[in-house]
This record gives C-alpha cells, structure tokens and sequence, in this order.
C-alpha cells in the first residue's frame, strides 16, 4: 500500500519536475512565462502527432521498434513546445509586449490546440498510443527483483529519469558555470547585463526556448506515460502548479526535485486516503495554500538569495531609460 | 567590439514612437485583426482538408448575427467579459497584476449559491438578490483584499498570490457542491431561486444594464477622481507616489477592494442572470481573458466595450464554425488564441517604429585602421544625425 502510494506520487511528480525546471530557465532570463501551461499541452500535444506520425509510417502497426516509439514522440513534442516558445519570445522579446499578456494568450492557444488535436486522434489511435505508450514505461527488468526497493527506484519509464538528471544538470549549470551567470545576470538587470556584453536577446531566446522544450516533456509525459496514452485534457492545471512550484522552490531547480515529489503527494493524498467527496477537495486545496505561505514567507524574511529575478515580467528596450 | 572584427551596420533600427495619430493607430490594429481572421480561416481550411475561406467567414458570421437569441448572447457574454475587465484595470492600472479575478469572481458565486441554498425560499426573491448581491461581493472583496494585503506591507509577488487564489476558490466550490448534492454526483442543478427579473421579455437585459452603468462609472472614477488620479500615479511611480503624499498602501488595499467588488458583481451576474448554478468551470477562463481584454483596450472603459465586444464575437463565431465543420468546441480557442497573437503583437508597430537601413553597407573598422586620424567619417555622421531626426520626428 505505501509503496505503491509513493511510487504513483515519484511517477506523477514528473509532470511537475518538468514543468517547473522548464519555468525556472525561463525566469531566470527574466521572462515570466505565464504561457507555460499551454506550452506542456503543445507537447503533449506534439508527443500524440509523433505518435500517430510514427504509428502511419509503420508497415505493421504491431511491430514497433524502442527508438522510433521512444524518439519520434519526444522529437515532435519538443518541437511544437519549442514552436509556442518561439512565440512567446517573439513577442515578449522582439516585439516587447506584456508578458502576462502574452502568456496567457498563448496558454489559450495551448489548451484549444490539444483538445483539438486529442479530438482529431484520440479515439482513432489509440491503440497505437497505448503501444508506444508501453516502450515509454519500459523500466529495468531487474526492478522486479529487488521488492520494495526495486519498486520504489527501479520501476519507472526512462521520462522519469530523464527529469531527474535533467534538474540537476540545469541546477548545475545554472549555478556554476559562466553561462548560468549570464543568464542571472540578465534576469537580474538586463540593461547591466548588456552593457558588459552580454547579448540581452540571445540569453532571453535560449532560455525560454530550452525552456519551452523541457516543459513539453512534462505534457508529453503526463499523456504518455501516467495516462498510458490516453489524452487527457487537465494537464494545464499541472502547468499552473509547476508554476508555482517554481516560487516554492525559490528558483532552485534540484529543489524542484524534492518540492515536485511534496506536491505530487498533497495532490494523490486523498485518493488514497479513503474520505468524503467533500474532503478529498479540500485536501486538494493544500498544495497551493503551502505555496501562497511560502510566498510569504520568502517576501517578509526578504534574503538576497530567496527573491525572485529582479527584472522578472518586465520586457528590455535598450534605448530606454 | 572584439579586435579585429567587422562591425556591420544593423538592417534595422527600432525607435520608439511618440506621436502616432490616432486613425493610425487605429488602422494597425483593424488590419491586425483582418490578418488574424485570414490566417484562421487558413489553418481551418487545411485542418479540415478544404473547406472554404468563404465558408468559414460565412459561418463566423452566422454564428454571432444568425439568429436574434445569438445576437443576444453576444452582449450577453461581452457584459460579463467586460465587467471582469473593468475588474482587473483597477487593478492593472497601477500595475498590480491581479491574475485572480477567476477565484474573485467564483468566491462570489459561491457566496450566491450559498445565499440561495440557505435561504431560497424563505425570503422574498427581491430581498434575496439583495442579499446575494452584498454576500458576493464581500466574499470577492475578501478573496482580492489579501493579495492586496501582503502586497501592500511585504511587498509578496501578487501575480502568484491571486493565482493560487484562484484555485482556492475552484477547490472551495468543488468542495461545497459535493456538499450541498446529497447525491455526491458533484454537479449542482439549476437553482430555483434568486433569478434576475425579465426585462421586456429577454433574459440578461438586466446584466447588460449592470454592467453599462458599471462601465460609466469606473470611467468617471479614472478620469476624474482623486482616487482615479493617485492610482494612475502608483501605477506610473511608485516613488513619485511617495514623493507628492500618495499613501501607497492605502492605494492599493482601496483599489483591490474596488477590483473584487466588481468581481462580485460580475459572480452574481453569472449565477442569478445567465448560468443559476455554479460548477468549478462557471468563469470558464474569463478572468484571463478579461486581462487581454481590458490590456487591448487600453485600460479605457470604452475601448473596451469595443475589444470585449470583438472578442466575443470571435469567440461565438470559431463555435458556430467549429459545429458547421465538425470539429468540437476547442476549435474556437485555437482561433482566438490566434486572434490573440495577431492582435497583441500588432502593439508593437503601434509603439515602435522599424527603421530599415538604406542599402549602403557602413563596414567600421575596429582599431583605427580606416580612419587614421581618429575622426568619425562624414558619412557616417550624416547617417546617424538622420537617425536622430527620424527619432524625433
């Protein structure tokens, strides 16, 4: 019972780990991407037109083999997160407009493109999907053999621990090499950043596109792996929680490991838990309530190392004063 | 400037425009939203595999003019977008990004429903609007007076803040309906009490009615009052604020209150004018969507009668198109979400203008070595003393 309760929570903290690494890049180039939801239902998205890609170009759709059921999916998905990042950067940092503006457009962009695509593909593929869906929850054929143990380390598709690696290398890089220093530098004042030669609009670009791109993943991961290949309509909820686990996380991305796993277990609690209907809502409501104290928290004690990117939400014009 | 390599004149400059006139303005915008259309109309044409352009104009149209019940739910609709966009300029004009008015709004639904639950019935059904009316908007005043709050003292990101607000509240009403259905089906049925009256045998004309008086007076309030004057200064300087006297915290408390007061307004017009019920889904991203609204607009009341009034037209017609091609609801969001792009990137050209270079290539050599004695070439002077003038021109 617990360990299968903890092994759901470890599987559905992906869909936020992903997210939120994803929107921690981006706000570190001071672009507060509010557009990310929508972004991880573009991959998902993305992740079904692979899918179904794949699966019309197979002579027998029984017959699939692990790289193309692993790699057309993630390829497509990334792609057309990438493609909602170019819009939001294009907007926000060519044409200067109001991000929140711009996030929130594109989040509405986002939610009708994959209902579209889901009522386009869904019931038709969707065998297929559960097919390929299978190679994505491939996990170590020792797992079974190590119990509990094996269960709870071993037991989950290669999404999983891609997040995991991934936070840490963006944590690592972010936090001690010369690029991650540029990119603070711009997030924390741009116009400084310039000045020393940074270029302003290639570190907001990259950022928000590499971004883009891993919080994609989640959307791809939620459809794919923790649906079975099903598609589901709910993952922007996710994204707004992957946002705030962002400021949970105070923009650490090897805390939104651990913060991922706290809100994937607020969030699975009363279905496991046997309560009421009425409870079990309310017991929902946690996650976001220990988000708005941490919010507070982090703005009374006001630490340097505690407050969000300075410049964050607002657009750069150089010739600006 | 690295050693040694060639400097190439930018192929475009950006400056930023101080004087566009208004018709101008104006026409970059319709011809922004032209294009949006025709590039939907486009991807609809290949997502359906061919239908026509003519065929989906046709049906935008139809879909929001077609029948007299259409044209009525267009205003319908555009007085709830606009009453949650009147909403959120309060706060947006002094730069408070309230992304709450979802939560605001369904804490004051919420209130309604419960209004109605406890005492339907019992009370006259004047009597209870009334009192549905005060509950809504003080549950809304609640749910956007403690962002406001936490803002005002520590200065806690209310972006955020108002944003899991907003999930509180969906969470609240989830909740309180699983309650209130004995059934535990989760869906609350129609209400059978707390209806608005019928005005000249329509339905929603009194919404339509709230919420033009509501649009008058929060134009008189921002173009006219003191309070209307300082928040627009905290908008525009928090520390010009402080200088002249301005209590800011007291600005931003006092104008959140305002903000959720409409919201409140705008949660009653939903459950006693339109829906008589409440589910988590009741705002249905309006709160979002009123922010584009009100931004498009400009902030001023009446611009957006107009965006709100647009937005909704475009947002019925993609449904009527969507049922005429088969394609489902979500359709419509892909349209509008273009509609979106289109519209907020056009505010670009209404704010900078793009300055091509003329074909003549400038190549500045680093290190001296074209131009030896250190001057500046006249060419190159002329060229930017133009630029100079362009800018202020």
């Amino acid at each position: 019972m617990i360990v299968s309760f903890l092994q759901s929570v470890i599987r559905f903290s992906t869909v936020f780990l992903y997210g939120a690494v994803g929107e921690t890049i981006t706000e570190k180039s001071g672009n507060l991407n509010l557009g990310i939801p929508g972004i991880m239902c573009m991959g998902g998205a993305g992740g079904v037109i692979g899918g179904v890609m794949y699966i019309n170009s197979l002579p027998d759709p029984e017959v699939m083999t692990w790289a193309g059921a692993i790699l057309v999916p993630v390829f497509m998905s990334m792609f057309f997160a990438l493609l909602g990042g170019l819009i939001y950067s294009f907007l926000t940092v060519t044409l200067r407009c109001n991000q929140n503006v711009t996030g929130l457009a594109l989040t509405t962009f986002g939610i009708g493109f994959l209902a579209f695509v889901g009522s386009k593909f869904g019931t038709t593929y969707s065998r297929g999907m559960s097919l390929i869906s299978r190679y994505f929850r491939q996990s170590f054929s020792f797992a079974a053999d190590l119990e509990a143990f094996g269960q709870l380390f071993f037991s989950y598709g290669i999404l999983v621990y891609s997040a995991i690696i991934i936070a840490i290398i963006t944590a690592v890089i972010i936090k001690k090499t010369r690029t991650g220093l540029n990119l603070r530098a711009v997030g924390e004042n741009p116009a400084t950043a310039d000045a020393a030669g940074i270029s302003v609009t290639k570190y907001k670009y990259g950022a928000t596109l590499i971004g883009s791109m891993i919080a994609g993943l989640g959307g791809l991961f939620y459809i794919i792996d923790k649906s079975a290949g099903n598609i589901e309509y709910t993952i922007d909820t996710y994204g707004w929680m992957a946002v705030a686990l962002v400021i949970f996380t105070i923009w650490r991305t090897n805390w939104a490991i651990l913060g991922s796993l706290i809100f994937a277990m607020l969030y699975l609690l009363p279905t496991f838990v046997a309560v009421s209907f009425a409870q079990m809502e309310l017991i929902k409501m946690v996650p976001y309530l220990v988000t708005i104290i941490v919010l507070i928290i982090t703005s009374i004690r006001n630490g340097k190392e505690k407050q969000p990117p300075a410049s964050l939400g607002t657009t750069y014009f150089r010739e600006e004063r | 400037m690295h050693n040694g390599s060639k400097q190439r004149e930018p192929f475009f400059h950006i400056a930023k425009r101080t004087n566009l006139q208004p018709w101008k303005a104006f026409a970059i915008r319709a011809a922004a939203v032209v294009a949006a259309l025709l590039v939907s109309s486009v991807v609809s044409s290949i997502i359906t595999d061919g239908e026509g352009i003519g065929e989906f104009f046709a049906n935008l149209f139809d879909g929001v003019f077609g029948t007299e019940r259409r044209i009525l739910n267009l205003f319908q609709n555009t007085a709830i977008l606009l009453c949650l966009a009147l909403a959120v300029t309060f706060a947006f004009k002094m730069k408070f990004w309230n992304i709450g008015a979802e939560g605001q709004t369904l804490a004051g639904g919420l209130a309604c429903v419960a209004c109605i639950q406890y005492m339907g019935g019992k009370v006259p059904e004047g009597i209870l609007i009334l009192i549905m009316a005060v509950c809504s908007v003080a549950a809304s005043i609640i749910w956007a007076v403690i962002p406001a709050i936490f803002k005002a003292k520590w200065n806690t990101n209310e972006t955020l803040f108002t944003l899991m607000m907003n999930y509180i509240a969906m969470q609240l009403v989830a909740c309180c309906i699983f309650v209130w259905v004995p059934s535990g089906s989760g869906v609350l049925g129609v209400l059978n009490h707390g209806h608005f009256p019928q005005i000249g045998g329509y339905n929603y004309i009194l919404n339509i009615i709230i919420v033009a008086l509501l649009t008058v007076l929060s134009y008189i309030y921002f173009r006219y009052s003191k309070h209307g004057y300082e928040l627009s200064v905290v908008g525009e300087s928090e520390n010009t604020a402080k200088y002249i006297g301005i209590n800011v915290k007291k600005v931003i408390i006092r104008t959140m209150i305002i903000s959720g007061a409409f919201c409140g307004i705008a949660g009653l017009l939903l459950v006693a004018g339109t829906d008589h019920s409440l589910n988590t889904n009741t705002v249905a991203g309006r709160g979002f969507t009123g922010i584009l609204v009100a931004w498009l607009g400009k902030f001023n009341p009446f611009f957006m009668c107009g965006t709100a009034m647009l937005y909704v037209f475009i947002d019925q017609g993609a449904r009527q198109v969507a049922t005429a091609f088969g394609m489902g609801g979500s359709f419509s969001s892909l349209i509008t979400g273009i509609f979106f792009f289109f519209v907020i990137g056009c505010e670009f050209f209404v704010n900078y203008k793009v300055k091509f270079s003329s074909s003549r290539k400038f190549r500045i050599r680093q290190n001296g070595t074209q131009f030896p004695q250190g001057g500046v070439p006249a060419a190159q002077e002329t060229e930017s003393a133009e630029k100079v003038k362009e800018v202020n021109a």
